[in-house]
């Protein structure tokens, strides 16, 4: 679990530019960390690349905030 | 010094929304080349993901445009004469449609998605060549983008399979309007790559795994490879080639049946997912 979370902040950092104390359970992308639309769709793909899963588009719509994302992959692995 | 394929050339590039797509593949190659490039985007989105693209290659002429709209079209390519004076290439790889039309039935296009995805992903190219061409001479190239969904039906491609015939056909047709002022015309039809449009294509990743177990080599093809191919039509190395479909696809296109040692797909895709 701390793996994931370690490794999907780290693409947030790197694909947002923001402070890693500013990625929080319930801060979201849009909302939080200052991402758009197309932010996004890119943040997905590179999670779908980075642990090797599929997200379809209905799921994908659900990823709001980090701690959405981590559940999902976190799921999504076991 | 050595003399580059492409010094002196000078490129527009439409299309690029980020370091993973086929217009920025195409931009590399041709800046690897030599060539002085300008991008154009649409939408402070994009602006903002294409300058630093650009400039990492040496460009500052970063222009908007909306291929939707002629005035839009206009500004782009006065802007690009007044820079350069001239324009010895384009790079076309535009595209539009529903994303909730790029699942489902074909048959259920609806008539104000059909316009747009006829307007913005065949008209746009068409529109691009007539003013790219006004400021080309003889040696003139412009490319576009295509699909094999253009010729055989391929799962959600739907209405922008149509399109995307429709934009092969009008690669031929002028092809020959230009060829008497010696500028070419051509498209590449690319294999899967997962790019930020194909994000909206429904069962993406399916598709490429499907290629990449059935495809003569056995993979799927790369940005890059895409640059490289375009390199070659773009430049004098294609100077005998126009109205040219090429498949840059790992020969995808050639085959008619699933390969013998392909597992059956719903074994991989249960053991990915």
């Amino acid at each position: 679990m701390s793996d994931i979370s370690d490794r999907v902040k780290k693409i947030v950092v790197e694909h947002l530019g923001v402070e890693e104390d500013k990625i929080t359970d319930g801060a979201s992308f849009i909302d939080d960390l200052g991402a758009d639309s197309l932010d996004t769709v890119e943040l997905v793909m590179a999670f779908e690349e980075e642990f090797g899963i599929e997200i379809p588009d209905d799921a994908a719509e659900t990823i709001q905030t980090f701690g959405d994302a981590v559940k999902f992959i976190t799921e999504a692995q076991a | 010094m050595s003399m580059q394929l492409m010094d002196g050339r000078r490129g527009l590039i439409m299309g690029v929304a980020n370091d993973k797509s086929i217009a920025w593949g195409i931009a590399r190659a041709c800046a690897g080349a030599g060539a002085r490039l300008a991008f154009s985007y649409q939408g402070e989105a994009l602006k903002k993901r294409v300058e630093p693209l650009a400039a990492s290659v040496g460009s500052d002429l970063v222009l908007p445009c909306d291929v939707g709209d002629a005035d839009s079209l206009d500004a782009l390519f006065d802007a690009v004469k007044e820079a350069w004076g001239g324009l010895d290439f384009v790079v076309h790889a535009i595209g539009f449609s529903d994303k909730a039309e790029l699942r489902g039935r074909y048959v259920d296009t609806t008539p104000d998605n059909f316009r747009r995805t006829m307007d913005i992903s065949v008209y746009s190219f068409t529109a691009v060549c007539q003013r790219a061409t006004a400021l080309m001479g003889p040696g003139g190239s412009c490319l576009t983008m295509s699909y094999y969904g253009a010729e055989k039906v391929m799962p959600h491609y739907n209405v922008m399979g149509v399109a995307k015939a429709a934009l092969e056909a009008s690669v031929r047709y002028m092809a020959e309007d230009l060829g008497k002022d010696g500028i070419r015309v051509n498209a590449i039809s690319a294999g899967p790559i997962k790019t930020l449009a194909a994000s909206g294509i429904g069962d993406f990743r399916y598709i490429m795994k499907w290629n990449e177990l059935n495809s003569p080599l056995r993979r799927n093809v790369t940005q890059d490879e895409v640059g490289r191919s375009a390199l070659y039509l773009l430049s004098d190395l294609g100077s005998g080639v126009t109205g040219e479909v090429l498949h840059v696809d790992a020969g995808y296109h050639v085959v008619g049946m699933k390969a013998v040692d392909a597992p059956d797909i719903s074994t991989v895709t249960a053991r990915e997912g």
